[in-house]
């Protein structure tokens, strides 16, 4: 039950594009069509799965106080406190993450790989990603995340509350090409506007109790 | 100082501005806007990022290679921000535990990494440490102008201080009350789209077709 609303909670109530505008440069850019928008928000659901993990087990067992005296009995590690290194690691994981990924897919299926190509390399520096490694290190600090399977649960559903959200956003753009909109809001200036009572429509989940 | 180098330091004032023309760093742009205070903060803390990034990178860029240097950059700037994140948490403790998470999406804002590939790569450092500047400045004044409106309509303040009279009010008898809907992320979305309706509506060669 904890992990079904953790789970809803991170997809619908504090999605990343409508609660906290992560990643919105490239949700802005990619969201002219459908399909090259799932194609990125696949990309993004996944290396969310992966990375949030990734980083909660360095968090856990690396970077935050006293971590590393759990496995390593040293009396001089107890007070240890590396959580000032978190930006540059977390960074450092998802660079190296999405290099590897990039590599793999490419030598196991290229196909995918010339549909996702151009997106993988964006995806590094997705605010999205970092977002999401960061919040759950908050959400550790609060108790909401308490084991790795959490964080997996975590990842996963932030990272498809932002697949939903940019299709969301490119069907519509799609539609509106046939509209007529002033000239000066062609572009960007209506995408942040209909991103806005996107925004306001989600809000209506943030009554919800699990 | 050369009409050349002044103009890498105003053009991203207005006419190329990170935030409304270019799209670049909306994430960070949006969520701190809720209070001019902390939108000042980070605004400040983002020029010194985009400066000092495109200084080292610009100094550095003859001997980097280019297929390192994407992690080179997430280097040099992730240790710029820790250094910013520190200042931060040491001088301004509240205002830092207000940004919260914000400080360090400065690492993942796509102006900083977008300025050094595309300016501080291809010139010299010091036009490089005055683009950054510039940029840096035209995403500040974005976020100023969007806590502007958010601060005052939302809970009547500016900088922390009471702006609407307090008989104004509905329960002191006026006729007037906050807009709480201001306070809400989405209404900062809308302010950047009418920012970028009023801007385009005066430069047209921006306008889309």
């Amino acid at each position: 039950m904890e992990m079904l609303n953790l789970f809803i909670k991170s997809i619908f109530i504090d999605n990343m594009v409508f609660a906290f505008f992560f990643g919105m440069c490239s949700y802005i850019a990619v969201s002219k069509s459908v399909k090259t928008a799932l194609g990125l928000g696949l990309a993004v659901t996944f290396v969310q799965t992966m990375t949030v993990p990734l980083n909660y087990l360095l968090n856990e067992y690396v970077l935050s106080a006293g971590a590393l005296y759990k496995w390593i009995p040293v009396e001089a590690l107890k007070d240890v406190d590396l959580s000032f290194l978190s930006f540059i690691v977390f960074i450092a994981v998802i660079a190296a993450f999405v290099q590897l990924v990039e590599m793999v897919v490419e030598k196991f299926s290229p196909s995918l790989y010339n549909q996702l190509g151009i997106f993988l390399p964006l995806i590094a520096v997705n605010c999205a990603i970092m977002g999401g490694s960061l919040f759950m290190q908050q959400k550790v600090d609060a108790g909401e995340i308490a084991n790795v399977w959490e964080s997996i649960v975590y990842g996963l559903g932030s990272g498809l509350g932002w697949w939903l959200a940019i299709v969301m956003m490119a069907a519509i753009r799609e539609r509106l090409t046939y509209s007529h909109i002033p000239a000066a809001l062609k572009g960007p200036g209506i995408a942040f506007i209909i991103t806005g009572l996107m925004g306001i429509a989600f809000m209506i989940f943030s009554g919800i109790k699990l | 100082m050369a009409s050349k180098s002044l103009k890498n330091l105003t053009a991203p004032l207005s006419g190329n501005n990170p935030v409304i023309v270019q799209i670049l760093g909306i994430c960070s742009a949006l969520a701190v806007t809720v209070q001019l205070k902390p939108a000042i903060v980070m605004g400040l803390s983002v020029m010194v990022v985009t400066a000092f990034s495109n200084l080292v990178m610009s100094i550095l860029r003859k001997g980097v290679p280019s297929r390192i240097r994407i992690i080179v950059q997430l280097v040099v700037i992730a240790a710029l921000v820790i250094l910013v994140d520190q200042v931060l948490k040491a001088f301004v403790y509240d205002v830092s535990k207000q940004l919260s998470v914000y400080v360090g999406l400065i690492i993942t804002n796509c102006i900083v990494m977008g300025r050094v590939e595309a300016f501080a790569l291809q010139n010299k450092p010091w036009d490089s440490f005055l683009d950054g500047l510039g940029n840096g400045a035209g995403y500040g004044m974005i976020l100023v102008i969007i806590a502007f409106f958010r601060e005052l309509l939302g809970s009547g303040k500016l900088f922390g201080f009471e702006i609407i009279p307090a008989e104004w009010y509905i329960n002191n008898g006026g006729v007037y009350a906050n807009c709480g809907l201001m306070l809400f992320p989405p209404m900062a979305l809308i302010i950047v789209g009418c920012i970028i309706w009023v801007h385009r509506s005066f430069k047209k060669d921006l306008q889309e077709k």
